[in-house]
């Protein structure tokens, strides 16, 4: 049967995942050790592990309002407000969905019609673009640069906009730079997109791996909350990845429209998840500040030893990945990682899976233990000093 | 808890460069505050942590609860220390509960820890009475876990 005449054609056309190409050699392969996962090392805590556990005992195992439990919402709100002084009311600007990917997708589809265009900094996230080609739509990619530590300038957004622009999709703290906006940065960037009457969809779902001062949301800026939906989640704050929650914010105009999709598509998100998600904002800061600062200090060894090495390396200032630069060694990305994960056995990702301007760059994740990171950095030393 | 400690009681082969690096100091400052731990005693010494399971001939080890009168002058102190004079004797605590001194005590067999126990230790003046318990198996010690070290079981996605 052929069935590329049944299946949808613009699923078809979206390119695998780069990352995804590169995996499957490193799954072929043994002994590997990889610096390349994208999610916390940490298991979720165990008061919140225990809260979710309750749930169950207990029977909590029916559907939950569709855009999640009030009383998770009325926490939510309460943690944006005193985390980074966002307002949203509980009632109705918060919709609770399927991690973040979920928010992304609903939001996305909420916004854009088909002929518009999305804007998209690149090196970033891979999910952008399919998700705004489902909707018939296509993105404008701005290329962030090394010498501007991957932030966007309000330049960089200026020249693509077209009057077809209509979405800014922001992602910071990023993945896989571990670049951070300051406020400074937002506030030129929120003149130019006032001005150029956009909607925000500001992915900040790694806000509370933040290493040099606290995240500020672009939302709290003047004239921005009005236009603009916050993707956030509990995956990388509280290491609970497989939990699959995140939440979406915003004026009740788009998150009813949001709610009314996650509705027909998803119904509600897990509910086992959403009572242990509770207790993790109720009880789980001393969780963030002790997993933060366990990450800081890896942040510090892997971009310090790069640097050591030879490969320039700018300070991330979010998340957990560095971004060094692989151009003094006249290889491209791809060989560089093909050629390490031969020789010695170590997996990164090759930046250009984020874009084709991470070309020349790499993504290594410190989301290990400090052993394993030794390992690792010591075997790429000596694949540098035998290139 | 100054975080240098923590870090070396995790590892103690750190390099100082390492240090440096996860500590965001310099590298002398690492090294000048080690030598201080030193001399004031916090730091009292450097070692792997083994898994004698794996090694043969590695003997056998007990915990033995040890009940005792203190002395008038010098409570358990004085009993504490003729206890752990003995070269069989690689730990010595003061407890808090149903026994006064807990002790580790290794031998090359069964035997030898037998007898040290019948013949040394509860023939000392002071010891009224003693509980032995024989260590099967360690799954963690001192913070480390002793099984091989287990597969990241975490999903490659973006």
């Amino acid at each position: 049967m052929d069935y590329s005449k049944y299946l949808n054609k613009t699923i078809q056309d979206v390119k695998p995942s780069g990352i995804r190409r590169f995996f499957d050699i490193v799954n072929e392969m043994d002994d590997v050790i990889s610096l390349s996962i994208g999610e916390p090392d940490f298991r979720t805590p165990w008061h919140v592990r225990k809260a979710g556990i309750d749930s169950l005992e207990n029977g909590k195992t029916w559907y939950t309002p569709n855009r999640g439990f009030k009383k998770l919402c009325q926490e939510i709100s309460g943690f944006v407000q005193r985390k980074y002084d966002l307002s949203f009311d509980p009632d109705t600007e918060i919709l609770v969905t399927v991690g973040g990917s979920e928010a992304l997708d609903v939001a996305i589809r909420c916004l854009v019609n088909p002929g518009d265009e999305v804007l998209v900094h690149q090196p970033s996230f891979v999910c952008y673009e399919p998700l705004t080609r489902m909707c018939g739509a296509s993105t404008v990619v701005m290329n962030t640069k090394a010498e501007n530590d991957f932030r966007l300038t309000p330049q960089e957004l200026e020249a693509a906009i077209t009057d077809k622009s209509k979405v800014l999709i922001l992602s910071y703290p990023n993945n896989p730079t571990g670049a951070i906006m300051g406020r400074e940065d937002l506030e030129a960037l929120s003149e130019v997109i006032i001005r150029h009457d956009l909607i925000v969809i500001s992915d900040e779902i790694y806000s509370e791996l933040t290493y040099r001062g606290n995240h500020v949301s672009i939302a709290t800026l003047p004239g921005m909350r009005e236009r603009t939906v916050v993707i956030n989640g509990f995956s990388k704050a509280f290491a609970m990845t497989g939990w699959r929650l995140g939440y979406a914010m915003g004026p009740k105009e788009i998150i009813a429209m949001m709610t009314k999709l996650h509705q027909y598509c998803i119904m509600s998100a897990p509910t086992v998840a959403q009572y242990a998600a509770i207790e993790a904002l109720r009880n789980g800061d001393k969780d963030i500040d002790h997993m933060r600062g366990e990450y800081d200090m890896r942040r510090r060894l892997v971009v310090g030893s790069f640097n050591s090495m030879g490969l320039s390396c700018f300070e991330p200032g979010g998340a957990f990945y560095c971004f060094p630069c692989i151009k003094s060694t006249g290889l491209t990305s791809e060989e560089f990682c093909t050629r390490l994960l031969h020789s010695k056995r170590v997996a990164i990702v090759p930046g250009d899976a984020f874009g084709d301007c991470g070309e020349g760059f790499v993504r290594v994740s410190y989301s290990y233990s400090i052993n394993h990171l030794t390992e690792a950095l010591g075997r790429i030393k000596e694949f540098l000093e035998e290139l | 808890m100054d975080k240098l400690l923590r870090l070396l009681s995790e590892n103690s082969a750190y390099t100082t460069q390492e240090l440096s690096l996860l500590l965001g100091e310099s590298e002398d400052s690492v090294k000048a505050r080690i030598a201080d731990y030193e001399k004031q005693g916090v730091i009292k010494g450097y070692r792997a942590v083994i898994n004698w399971e794996k090694v043969s001939d590695s003997g056998v080890t007990a915990y033995i609860e040890l009940k005792v009168t203190p002395t008038k002058d010098k409570g358990f102190d004085d009993i504490a220390e003729r206890v752990m004079a003995f070269e069989e004797v690689s730990s010595v605590s003061l407890m808090a509960g149903t026994y006064d001194l807990g002790l580790t005590v290794k031998g090359d067999t069964i035997q030898d820890v037998s007898s040290f126990v019948s013949r040394k230790l509860s023939t000392l003046e002071g010891v009224l009475s003693t509980a032995t318990h024989f260590f099967l198996k360690r799954y963690k010690y001192d913070g480390t876990v002793l099984a091989d070290s287990t597969v990241d079981e975490r999903c490659m996605q973006f």
